[in-house]
């Protein structure tokens, strides 16, 4: 499985991205952030701090948000990966929680958002019906330069309600 | 590429991740939930040349409370994270210290991959579960291929981010004993947001007999080297729980005494000791106070914070910073 390109070990791994499986030639050191960004092009996932802090390159691993700035690919093999287009990949049709960040204003320039759907995606069904100070922490993991987080609380509770309704239908 | 080139083993039995310790001793790590180890890499701060694995291992996923009632124990394994051990209600019950100082460990998203034993490996003196296992009086066993030992929490922590363990050892649990009946038990802590590292930080165990404090002993993040215990049975032992507020200022000034904080951009060095001391202060009140004894091992003061932080305000009015220190808190309650 492992080969040698001149001094650098890389493997052949095999991902599951959003349900679709992949087979890559990747360096071992390479993280999930940038195997997802520039061997697969889901350049949903956003790269900020690389150091486990900002939030915007969570993706839920099995269900759990989790950073993947701060795992090797390699280590991703055997678990599957959702990135922000699993979520939800069109602008005609978006998820709850992506209608929820558009009826609350929850975003200006964007560069935080996909973080921010993939951490609440994954919360809400944990905790279907937040209170605001709930909502709040839910989303203290992620930071956002623009908008001043308030309409972001807002629209993890929309996204609850929205799903709910959804649930209902 | 942000980490240096290395190569990874991903090993799937204890025996196997021991053979490459070994083989690797010399530029070689342990890879864990990588919450640590990562940003590291990714900051270049280190080049190992090569990573195991050890998360697809089997049998380092223990999560157990075992043992006669009294003398609990709990064993979480190596590849267990932050957040499966957050999540047992068992634990909660047996050691609510360890389940409430948890949540002050990151976020949840690092909390999901980060494991409690990567965390006493990492030894950091702001990390909070190097003091728990500390104070608790916990331990870890080691593995590696020259053999087997088991070491207390003191002699595992020799310095800052330093413990005693060699290159080739592997730490496969950890052992919390549970907290003995009638001790009541918690922690706290002041940070800049949410979820980060603490400014400073105090965990507590006061334990009490017939209404009178028999026992009090406290351990410190952020502003010790290593997680020393510091035991002020003398200074508070007899007195009944209705009347410590005569014997706080004493309390604070040991604990103001016994650490010793650094300064940085982020809160000087006196500061951090104001603030251990004021967070010692309202934690005995807290833990002090009539209404919160611990029911047969039952948690009355439901994850400490919420139960306490609410009533808290009134009786600290005194303490001092009051209000202020209130506004500031990153308080985390996920
Ligand atoms: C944004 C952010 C905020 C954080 N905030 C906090 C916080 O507030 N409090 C806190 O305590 N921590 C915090 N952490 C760190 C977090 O708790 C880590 O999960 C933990 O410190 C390490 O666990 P890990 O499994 O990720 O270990 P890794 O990162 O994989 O490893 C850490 C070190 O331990 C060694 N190691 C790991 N497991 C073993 C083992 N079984 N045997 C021998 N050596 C081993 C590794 O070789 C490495 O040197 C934060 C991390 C991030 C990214
Ligand atoms: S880029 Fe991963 S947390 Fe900032
Ligand atoms: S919308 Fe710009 S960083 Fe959050």
């Amino acid at each position: 499985m492992t080969a040698d390109i001149g001094t650098e070990p890389t493997s052949t791994i095999r991902l599951s991205v959003n349900g679709v499986p992949h087979v890559l030639d990747v360096p071992d050191r390479k993280l999930l952030s940038d195997v997802l960004r520039q061997d697969l092009e889901l350049t949903g996932t956003h790269v900020g701090c690389e150091h486990g802090v900002c939030g915007a390159c969570t993706v839920q691993l099995d269900g759990d948000p989790v950073r993947s700035c701060l795992m090797f690919a390699v280590t991703a093999q055997g678990h599957e990966i959702k990135t922000v287009e699993g979520v939800g990949d069109d602008p005609e049709n978006p998820a709850d929680v992506q209608q929820a960040f558009i009826d609350c204003h929850g975003l200006q320039c964007g560069f935080c958002t996909p973080g921010f759907v993939t951490t609440i995606d994954a919360y809400i069904d944990e905790n279907p019906n937040p209170t605001e100070e709930e909502a709040r922490e839910a989303v203290s993991g992620n930071l956002c330069r623009c908008t001043g987080y308030q309409n972001i609380v807002s629209a993890v509770q929309r996204a609850a309600q929205l799903r709910a309704e959804g649930a209902r239908l | 590429m942000k980490p240096p080139p290395l190569r990874i083993h991903r090993p799937t039995s204890i025996d196997q991740t021991l053979d490459l310790l070994s083989e690797h001793s010399v530029s070689g790590k342990v890879l864990a939930g990588g919450q640590s180890l990562v940003p590291v890499l990714n900051m270049r701060l280190a080049a190992p040349s090569d990573l195991i694995d050890i998360t697809g291992v089997s049998g380092l996923d223990e999560l157990t409370v075992s043992g006669p009632e009294g003398q609990q124990e709990i064993a979480v394994g190596a590849t267990v994270t932050h957040r499966q051990v957050e999540r047992s209600v068992d634990i909660a019950r047996a050691n609510p210290l360890l389940a409430e100082a948890l949540r002050f460990v990151a976020h949840p998203a690092v909390r999901n991959r980060g494991t409690t034993v990567g965390s006493l490996a990492h030894a950091d003196p702001n990390g909070e579960m190097p003091m728990i296992l500390a104070l608790t009086g916990g331990s870890v066993d080691v593995r590696s291929r020259r053999g087997i030992r088991t070491l207390s929490a003191e002699e595992l922590n020799v310095g800052p981010l330093e413990t005693c363990l060699e290159s080739d050892e592997l730490i496969t649990r950890a052992i919390f004993p549970a907290l003995p009946a009638g001790s009541r038990a918690g922690f706290d802590e002041l940070a800049r947001r949410s979820g980060d590292y603490g400014l400073a930080g105090v965990g507590m165990i006061v334990d009490v007999e017939d209404e009178t404090v028999t026992g009090l002993r406290c351990g410190f993040i952020s502003v010790t080297d290593i997680p020393e215990v510091l035991d002020l049975g003398e200074v508070v032992s007899g007195t009944q729980i209705d009347e410590v507020a005569g014997v706080v200022s004493r309390v604070v000034d040991a604990v103001r005494d016994f650490i010793d904080p650094g300064g940085d951009i982020h809160a000087t060095a006196d500061y951090r000791r104001h603030l251990a001391g004021v967070i010692a202060s309202r934690l005995f009140r807290r833990l002090c106070r009539t209404d919160n004894a611990r029911i047969q091992g039952a948690q009355v003061h439901t994850a400490g914070n919420d139960a306490g932080n609410g009533t808290d305000t009134g009786a600290d009015a005194g303490s001092g910073t009051g209000k202020g220190i209130e506004n500031d808190t990153g308080r985390r309650r996920a």
